[in-house]
């Protein structure tokens, strides 16, 4: 009897225990509702927002309601597939060698790149990659490193650019793209890449990681508010003295509240400003030769640019407009009108603002010998992957993906309908013989900002480990500095300082 | 006016605006979702309802594909929401009610030391032991499963404190009784213990139904992949970083309907839930 | 304490013991003991490469002046919020014990924002204080307070004190009411003859007499303030600017998942793990105090 009751309450347990879990294998809601969300993609509309020349035509480029507008840089996403994608992740068919490839680019974009993986595995039926998105960037980061230590790792992560120092140093974790063409014999030639790209991700002339999505700060400015202030919008400022007249004189005409503000405040203020004047932002080559780089950014001369922002902030023709992307809404809402923000930007500004834009190149400081020279990238790139049970084909899988992404066909429609850069020559050529620059004036400009010089030792790139709280460090010093409660000197020291800790912390994580 | 009112004038106003207060934010989210996000996105919002109620409604269930949004539907997300707080809810009740009936009506070797091991529990919040436990859920496999998203959080000492100073209060005769006629402890647990803390169980209930529903670190760090994501989540993940303009219209949809469940779940059993919280916690 | 009359059983206690120990071993003591031994170690997020340190993470994280300035940071929040949430809950649960018409409706009306997931209520919040296009945002820099919470950390610190007080205010208004409503009303009605005031009925009286429910929620809402209000911070401000609003549990949490230093944060854990006891194990002593006057 006694036992009877045992046994009894514990199948009440765990019918309880079930029964809660029970609904879990219900998927009912979740892939009806998948299709019906890509379902108001058009299926094909090649092409059809870029045409309208929003950024010459003189005035009727005032769209009534840029949000209701339909999606710009949605279509062209479904347009190649030409069939609506089933579900967001149809199983691989089997038969076929799979491959995982996390990716941490958000819509619309990374419709795009969805739709690039779909058309390699419509190319041939040997191997299949299955793209699964995973979040943003720090969350895909986070999600890799957690499934590699439990011996899961998938066999592609896109990693942003600023986690390169931390992925390079995780021997053993990763497999060079060097190493990963010697293997499956591929004939990997680096010179078909754009240098300033895949120098970012290269030791020496070996390619580590597979450039992608690549983007570099341009200036934007609001052309009707410049005619307000009196500005003239065929000669944009070049300087950081010019952008700073012209920023005051919109504030002080009334044109726009506030004159400049820019995203990603290190990455356009610091480590593009350093590279354009060709200063180092670290020593050994901005970290590319050694972990034991150290920053270099309190230099005089990036003293002196804070302290312009920090006037500029005073005087009340720059505004700040937060960390990371945060600042972005501040241009096409009108509210300022310049922005120095990412060339991958523009399909955002193009569809939200209800007035006319063009583009520049990112200004400088005219004393500085030599400057300007190019830029260097933001964005991301794919990491191969180690993992146990990887088998030969599996990378050669992954070879493929990779080769098939470089051709210069692929490479031509990622940059078209992305808006980042092409991220081999041979793209560039494509897309420039197809006359779509013609056709979409200013598109070229990041590509030219980016190549117009051959990159120097201050200009190839970063790779300073934990470079993600290095960029935090600098947004808490600047923004102590912009609340006047330092003075630019100190906030450049403090944040050398501190980002030196953390320099010396992962060099000591490796030793 | 009798002398009395015109005293209670200043509480009547003092409480109304608290009323007013409280109210005021989840009075703009409603508001908020029956416009169109352009006019929100500009600051225009006028403080009264707008036309675009079933729209914005119907896109946040179905699709939620806003002009950044990732077009996830926000029904998925409650679905989730609610299959974790129903199971963490269940799950915690279940093992409390057990280990305090063991505690509470039987004598054995180690019964206090148990009842430590359990109490330490209530000393260390999810939050602080939130990194190691993440590891251990790797090393065990259980990332991004819902058994991952739920049975951690049911390692917890309230239920059992509750059920047993419950427990202490059944009078000796009841088990006197029950021994007299033969029945045995489990029989006793069924039929006498279990539905005599029906009151407590409900109240429980409520409190960890809504505790399930809100948690937030947890289940950021411990699903992986969209279709696992809880609506608390899915709204703060909305917000962004900024890549694009916020479709507020999709996030003022999305948290009423993210808070309609819990909400509800306290009006409807508000005296179970306020017995239950004062008792529980104090 | 202890029932007088029980069961005897040798296997079936613990048996039902069995699912909550077993659930508080695996999802507790081993990452608990996981916490101490990886505070001691320096590894690489990879697991690639590990050493033994000993106390190096403790010494570093205790002697890094940006740890005693989240510790100060913490200590003003937690300070503020409970101090807030505690006037305000016990002003409003003062006003509704009156014996007033729709006392009930009041109640229900003051209770529900309970429910608000913490995040959420950061999420609304956040939209009303927008400087740029929420409501009140938008009122206070018309009213030429230059509102940025973005670069001003005084306004940030206020914004993530009032998102997270809100829902807490809730909260205590229901303890005090309860503690409130326990009270006898022979003492109340003895005091009024006596001819004592509201002011001085709610000092000499009320007050002592609710003492153990304020202690309690004292307690409770410095715990709340450092650890449930991580997705108020994480939704608003970012810890930003500059440190102003990054708590020791946000900084856990940065130093874990974004900096990717395991042994900094863990030790970090392993210490607001020592404060958090020491704060249950105080609460823990004035509950058993109560249960032995009861």
């Amino acid at each position: 009897m006694k036992k009877l009751f045992v046994v009894l309450s514990l199948l009440v347990v765990f019918s309880m225990l079930l029964s809660a879990c029970a609904p879990q294998p219900t998927p009912a809601p979740a892939q009806p509702a998948a299709p019906a969300a890509k379902a108001p993609e058009p299926t094909k509309a090649p092409e059809p927002t870029k045409a309208p020349e929003p950024t010459k035509a003189p005035e009727p480029t005032k769209a009534p309601e840029p949000t209701k507008a339909p999606e710009p840089t949605k279509a062209p996403a479904a347009a190649p597939t030409a069939t609506p994608v089933p579900t967001p992740r149809p199983t691989p068919p089997p038969g076929r060698v799979t491959v995982e490839f996390w990716f941490g680019l958000g819509k619309p974009l990374g419709d795009v790149l969805e739709a690039v993986v779909m058309d390699f595995n419509k190319s041939q039926d040997k191997y299949y990659v299955d793209a699964i998105y995973k979040g943003g960037y720090a969350d895909t980061m986070n999600a890799a490193i957690a499934a590699f230590r439990a011996g899961k790792a998938p066999h592609i992560v896109q990693m942003f650019e600023v986690g390169t120092a931390t992925m390079m140093a995780a021997k053993g974790a990763i497999k060079p793209v060097y190493e990963l063409a010697k293997e499956t014999g591929w004939n990997l030639d680096p010179n078909i890449y754009i240098p300033a790209v895949r120098g970012y991700y290269s030791e020496g002339d070996k390619m580590i990681s597979m450039p992608l999505n690549s983007s570099t700060p341009i200036m934007y400015f609001n052309v009707d508010a410049f005619k307000k202030a009196g500005l003239d919008p065929a000669k944009p400022p070049q300087t950081w003295a010019e952008v700073r007249a012209a920023a005051k004189k919109l504030v002080d005409s009334g044109a726009t509240k506030c004159g400049m503000t820019f995203e990603w405040p290190t990455w356009t203020q610091l480590e593009n400003f350093s590279a354009i004047h060709n200063v180092p932002l670290a020593t050994k080559a901005n970290g590319m030769l050694g972990m034991d780089a150290e920053l270099k950014f309190n230099s005089d001369l990036h003293v002196r640019h804070l302290q312009t922002l920090m006037d500029m902030a005073k005087e009340g023709s720059f505004k700040y407009g937060g960390r990371d992307g945060a600042a972005t809404v501040l241009f096409p809402s009108g509210e300022c009108g310049i922005i120095m923000a990412s060339s991958a930007a523009r399909a955002r500004i193009q569809r939200e603002s209800q007035f006319t834009w063009d583009v520049t190149y990112l200004p400088y400081y005219d004393d500085v010998p030599g400057a300007p020279i190019n830029s260097i990238i933001g964005g991301a790139s794919l990491w191969v992957m180690n993992s146990p049970g990887r088998t030969a084909e599996e990378f050669k899988a992954v070879a493929e993906f990779f080769k098939y992404i470089s051709q210069p066909d692929v490479d031509a429609r990622w940059h078209q309908e992305t808006g980042y850069l092409p991220i081999t020559h041979g793209g560039y050529e494509k897309t420039k013989a197809a006359g779509y620059y013609e056709k979409n004036p200013g598109t070229d400009l990041p590509y030219k900002q980016l190549t117009r010089t051959q990159p120097t030792e201050n200009s190839l790139g970063l790779r300073l480990g934990n470079m993600p709280e290095i960029r935090v460090i600098v947004y808490e010093e600047w923004e102590k500095a912009f609340q006047g409660q330092q003075t630019a000197k100190q906030a450049m020291d403090n944040a050398v300082k501190r980002g030196n800790e953390v320099l010396r912390n992962f060099e000591k994580m490796y030793k | 006016m009798t002398a009395k009112q015109v005293r209670n004038f200043p509480v009547h106003l003092i409480l109304i605006i608290a009323v007013i207060i409280f109210a005021f934010p989840v009075y703009l989210a409603l508001i908020g979702s029956t416009w169109d996000a352009a006019r929100i996105g500009r600051g225009q919002m006028p403080l009264t309802p707008g036309p675009n109620l079933i729209e914005n409604y119907t896109n946040a269930l179905t699709t939620a594909r806003g002009n950044r949004i990732i077009g996830y539907p926000v029904q998925v997300f409650l679905w989730n929401s609610l299959k974790m707080a129903l199971a963490i809810a269940i799950g915690k009740i279940v093992i409390s009610v057990l280990s305090a009936y063991a505690i509470a009506f039987f004598r054995f070797p180690l019964r206090t030391f148990f009842f430590g091991m359990i109490f330490l529990t209530l000393m260390l919040p999810i939050e602080v032991r939130i990194a190691p436990t993440y590891k251990v859920m790797t090393d065990l496999g259980l990332i991004n499963t819902f058994a991952g998203l739920t049975v951690p959080l049911m390692a917890s000492a309230t239920g059992t404190l509750l059920f047993r100073q419950f427990f202490l209060t059944i009078p000796d005769e009841y088990v006197e009784a029950a021994k007299v006629d033969g029945a045995g402890p489990l029989r006793f647990f069924w039929s006498i213990a279990l539905p005599l803390s029906r009151t407590n169980i409900a109240a429980l209930f409520v409190i960890l139904f809504i505790y399930g529903w809100n948690q937030y670190l947890w289940p950021l760090l411990v699903t992986t992949s969209r279709d696992m994501e809880t609506i608390v989540i899915g709204i703060v993940k909305m917000m962004g970083t900024g890549e694009a303009q916020t479709d507020w219209n999709l996030i003022m949809s999305s948290t009423v309907l993210a808070l309609l469940p819990p909400v509800i779940i306290v009006i409807l059993m508000q005296q179970w839930f306020v017995k239950g919280l004062v008792q529980t916690e104090k | 304490m202890q029932r007088r009359v029980i069961f005897n059983n040798r296997i079936l206690p613990y048996l039902l013991l069995l699912p909550q120990l077993a659930i508080t071993i695996v999802f507790f003591f081993w990452p608990a003991s996981q916490a101490i031994y990886q505070s001691l170690l320096r590894q690489d997020p990879f697991g690639l490469r590990t050493s033994f340190v000993f106390l190096q993470n403790f010494q570093t994280v205790l002697s890094d002046p940006l740890y005693l300035e989240a510790i100060e940071v913490t200590a003003i929040f937690s300070a503020s919020v409970t101090l807030f949430v505690m006037t305000l809950a016990l002003l409003l649960a003062l006003m509704a014990d009156r014996q007033i018409r729709g006392a009930r409706v009041y109640k229900t009306l003051l209770l529900w924002p309970y429910a608000l997931a913490p995040a959420v209520a950061a999420v609304l919040w956040g939209f009303i204080f927008h400087p740029s296009i929420g409501i009140l945002g938008k009122t206070l820099n018309g009213l030429g307070l230059n509102w940025d919470y973005q670069l001003n950390g005084t306004h940030a610190l206020v914004l993530i004190i009032v998102a997270s007080s809100w829902k807490q205010i809730a909260h205590n208004f229901l303890f005090f009411l309860a503690g409130l409503q326990s009270v006898p009303p022979s003492i109340v009605e003895a005091a009024m003859i006596d001819g004592a005031n509201s002011w001085r009925l709610f000092r000499k009286i009320l007050f002592p007499l609710i003492s153990p429910t304020t202690f309690y929620l004292l307690t409770i809402n410095l715990v709340f303030s450092f650890f449930d209000t991580f997705g108020v911070i994480h939704a608003l401000t970012h810890g930003g600017p500059g440190r102003a609003t990054t708590t020791l549990m946000y900084k856990v949490y940065m130093d874990g998942y974004v900096n990717l230093n395991l042994g900094h944060s863990a030790a970090q854990s392993v210490i607001l793990m020592v404060i958090v006891s020491a704060l249950v194990w105080l609460q823990f002593r004035s509950m058993e105090g109560k249960v032995h006057y009861a």
